[in-house]
């Protein structure tokens, strides 16, 4: 007699994977499919008609790349631009004291008191929840308020931040710089830290001093996580909603220059669900283009070139 | 192998418990869902479903309704208030998702009731998911003592009156009696009202205001409804916006007064627009209906909040007592919500009896007037006549009785061919938008370009 077959376990890792898939199917891979097929239909929903015999909306159908030349141009083209544009004044100031903080908590020679204390102060913003902040900086900064009036007493500036263009947008990007900040931080300090320390010693022994160690050593060395920490905040920056909606109630004000994609997608999805749609679609793409970059940039690739090499030496032995 | 056979069975009684405990719950009720519209009072649901933007109804509902109810259709009937802000047409999205559905969903899920503002009520009334009173069993008789502006406004192009409303929202210019005895040498109304009886006049009072050191209004939206009220056509026809002479003519006015300082410069419910009403602040008056008093005036003017029992409720509090109120220069009205059964309820006969109790009868609405948080101008003439008849007067207002002078405000309002089906998003866009324009930050022509910008997103199907 034969050997007897072996029992496969392997089935069972499938059936339990069931219920993912089945989840995963119904409510992230049919709506993605469904948001695709809509955003090349042009669709109007007239939302000053409502009846149980006649239809609400009105589908003309296949109308090709109209939605999403609708997307690049005009208000939606715009608010491209804020988005771009808020996302920008928050993350340059972000990353530049977040390296200045990660630096001096991590410096050898500095030995900060109490680092632990000031880690949980720094890091504390990014518990809260951005809607709150933003509604108290709303309190803050309109017509009445603390910050207003502290503007308003020094300055002697009537006017309120909130009903300019730039101003606006600052402030959007002062909450978002407040709420992200800590946590940046925390992750390059964690990125500084895998530094091996006797490249800092060596250094200082042959006479560096701080800065270029700052430049020569821990920069190109914490590079990958600096393009990890860039790739998360443009996606989080892409996706930038609570915050602007909350200072210009959805309406974008002042003039839409709050006006990002995520709420031009909430403003239109009643009436257009065509270019609401296509808005989705291109939000996904630059999404897993910047998601790709992280995952070529992070992948462990010293497998890869040592086998090359192996190939190589063994070429030239030949 | 025994253990199991007693634990499927265990499962399957427990299952088959639950089912039939689903059942239970509807024994009297059970045929409610395909109940036609003839049926008698016992088939009623169990549940009514209530669609809503505020708490001002379910206020009035809780008070002036649940102690009157016709106890044999209210009693053991649960009622579900579903509320959604009207900011951004949300309230509007919400219904018209659960309309859509209203059809195949099951009859404790049902809409039986929806409420309508006075910006959108022509969508709801034009449409086939309001159920006619007639068809209720709400008369002409009972309806006799509305005015005819509310019943005109809920009216479809039938001819049925399909909603109806328990305030008739004339408007009022309400100003403080400290400020007007120190710059107009009077608080008396009648004599403020003939200072201030057209646009000119009340310009000139708005120069003497400022020259004294007030404002004669918050905000840039405070005198809106006074021109919008009085368009000569609805801001939409046959898809086609129109900006209205009126509304160009607010635009003007309101541009006039910022940069003359007549105004204090705030948006409308804004946390400074309500601060103005206090004692320490600087503005004249406020453009309100009388539920503005309730809603809104009475809380805000006051230092100690009130009580619920009104011990504190009389002057020395803040404002309190300290505000008149007057026709204003121009006859308007703002608001109003009006009361639709939806087609396809199974609590036809709670309806009626909340209609009816609510918005017809003149004893309850007769005390919803009276009512010191409440305040509302009830739609019945009846009722206010009595009240003026037994000399009403209202603390808040110093004892003035504004009643009066609404009545003939209330009678003359008019609201035929001035309401759209978009009123909503284009009162709300306009008023946002402008205010750029008012505030120097844009020109006139780009916070127009912007509004058209606005409503393309909100109503692409509508041209200008």
């Amino acid at each position: 007699m034969k050997k007897r077959k072996s029992i496969s376990y392997a089935k069972w890792g499938y059936i339990f994977l069931i219920p993912f898939f089945l989840v995963y199917a119904v409510f992230s891979l049919y709506p993605l499919i469904s948001t695709f097929v809509t955003s090349f239909m042009d669709i109007t929903v007239d939302q000053g008609f409502i009846s149980f015999s006649g239809e609400q909306e009105v589908n003309n159908g296949f109308c090709g790349l109209q939605n999403y030349t609708a997307v690049f141009t005009g208000e939606i083209g715009r608010s491209f631009y804020n988005t771009a544009v808020m996302w920008l004044l928050g993350f340059i100031p972000q990353i530049i004291i977040s390296l200045l903080l990660a630096a001096w908590f991590t410096d050898l020679r500095l030995k900060i008191k109490a680092q632990g204390f000031f880690k949980a102060l720094i890091y504390l913003p990014n518990i809260l929840m951005a809607s709150a902040v933003s509604y108290l900086f709303y309190g803050l900064f309109s017509q009445g308020g603390g910050i207003w009036t502290i503007i308003n007493d020094i300055t002697g500036y009537e006017g309120v931040l909130l009903d300019n263009a730039w101003g606006a947008r600052s402030i959007v990007a002062l909450i978002n710089f407040l709420l992200w900040y800590g946590n940046t931080t925390i992750l390059l300090m964690a990125a500084i830290m895998g530094v091996d320390t006797s490249l800092y010693e060596s250094a200082q022994i042959d006479g560096a001093n701080s800065s270029q160690m700052f430049w020569k050593i821990t920069m190109p060395l914490i590079r990958p996580i600096l393009l990890y920490v860039l790739i998360t905040s443009l996606i989080g920056g892409i996706q930038m909603y609570d915050v602007p909606t909350l200072l210009a109630t959805s309406t974008g004000y002042p003039g839409q220059s709050l006006l990002t994609l995520v709420m031009q997608i909430q403003n239109r999805k009643d009436a257009s669900p065509g270019i609401a749609s296509a808005i989705c679609i291109v939000i996904f793409i630059v999404t897993a283009i910047l998601g790709g970059i992280i995952f070529y940039v992070t992948e462990d690739r010293s497998d890869k070139r040592l086998a090359r090499k192996r190939k190589k030496s063994a070429k030239e032995a030949v | 192998m025994k253990l199991k056979r007693f634990l499927a069975g265990t499962a399957a009684v427990v299952m088959a418990t639950t089912t039939l405990v689903g059942c239970g719950g509807g024994d009297s009720s059970s045929k409610a869902g395909d109940s036609s519209s003839s049926a008698p009072v016992s088939e009623q649901g169990k549940v009514l479903n209530i669609y809503c933007w505020n708490t001002e109804f379910q206020e009035r509902f809780e008070k002036f309704y649940v102690p009157n109810a016709d106890k044999s259709v209210y009693d053991g009937v649960k009622i579900n208030w579903i509320q959604n802000t009207n900011e951004g047409n949300v309230y509007q999205t919400k219904l018209d998702e659960a309309l859509q559905k209203q059809q195949s969903a099951s009859a404790d899920d049902k809409i039986d009731i929806f409420l309508v503002e006075m910006d959108y009520a022509t969508k709801y009334v034009n449409s086939d998911v309001a159920i006619p009173l007639a068809d209720i069993g709400i008369t002409e008789d009972d309806l006799k003592n509305q005015y005819d502006y509310t019943k005109q406004t809920f009216t479809n192009p039938d001819g049925k009156q399909v909603a109806t409303t328990w305030q008739a929202t004339p408007g009022l210019y309400m100003y403080r009696a400290d400020i007007a005895e120190k710059v107009l040498g009077t608080s008396d109304p009648d004599k403020v009202q003939e200072q201030i009886s057209d646009l000119d006049k009340f310009a000139e009072v708005a120069q003497k205001m400022k020259e004294a050191g007030y404002y004669m209004v918050s905000g840039y939206d405070d005198m809106y409804r006074l021109f919008s009220n009085n368009v000569s056509a609805p801001w939409v026809t046959d898809n086609k916006i129109t900006i209205d002479d009126q509304i160009a003519k607010w635009i003007e006015l309101t541009k006039e007064y910022s940069d003359k300082g007549y105004n204090h410069g705030t948006s409308l419910w804004d946390d400074q627009w309500n601060a103005d009403m206090k004692k320490d602040a600087k503005v004249f008056g406020y453009f309100f209906s009388t539920w503005g008093i309730a809603f809104s005036l009475r809380d805000a003017t006051v230092d100690e909040k009130l009580k619920d029992d009104g011990s504190n409720a009389k002057e020395g509090n803040g404002l309190y007592g300290q505000w008149r109120a007057c026709p204003g220069p121009v006859p308007y009205s703002w608001g109003g919500t009006g009361i639709v059964a939806c087609q396809g309820t199974d609590n036809q006969e709670l309806i009626k009896d909340i209609m009816l109790k609510m918005t017809c009868d003149t004893a309850v609405m007769k005390s919803m007037t009276a009512d010191e948080t409440v305040q509302d101008y009830t739609n019945n003439k009846e009722a206010i006549k009595q009240l003026i008849d037994e000399g009403y007067t209202n603390p808040f207002l110093g004892g003035q009785n504004h009643l009066a002078l609404l009545t003939e405000a209330a009678e003359k309002l008019d609201m035929s061919n001035k309401l759209s089906a978009y009123d909503q998003g284009l009162n709300e866009k306009i008023q946002s938008n402008m205010k750029l324009y008012f505030k120097g930050e844009k020109t006139y022509d780009e916070a127009l370009e912007l509004f058209y910008s606005d409503i393309k997103a909100l109503y692409p199907n509508l041209t200008h």
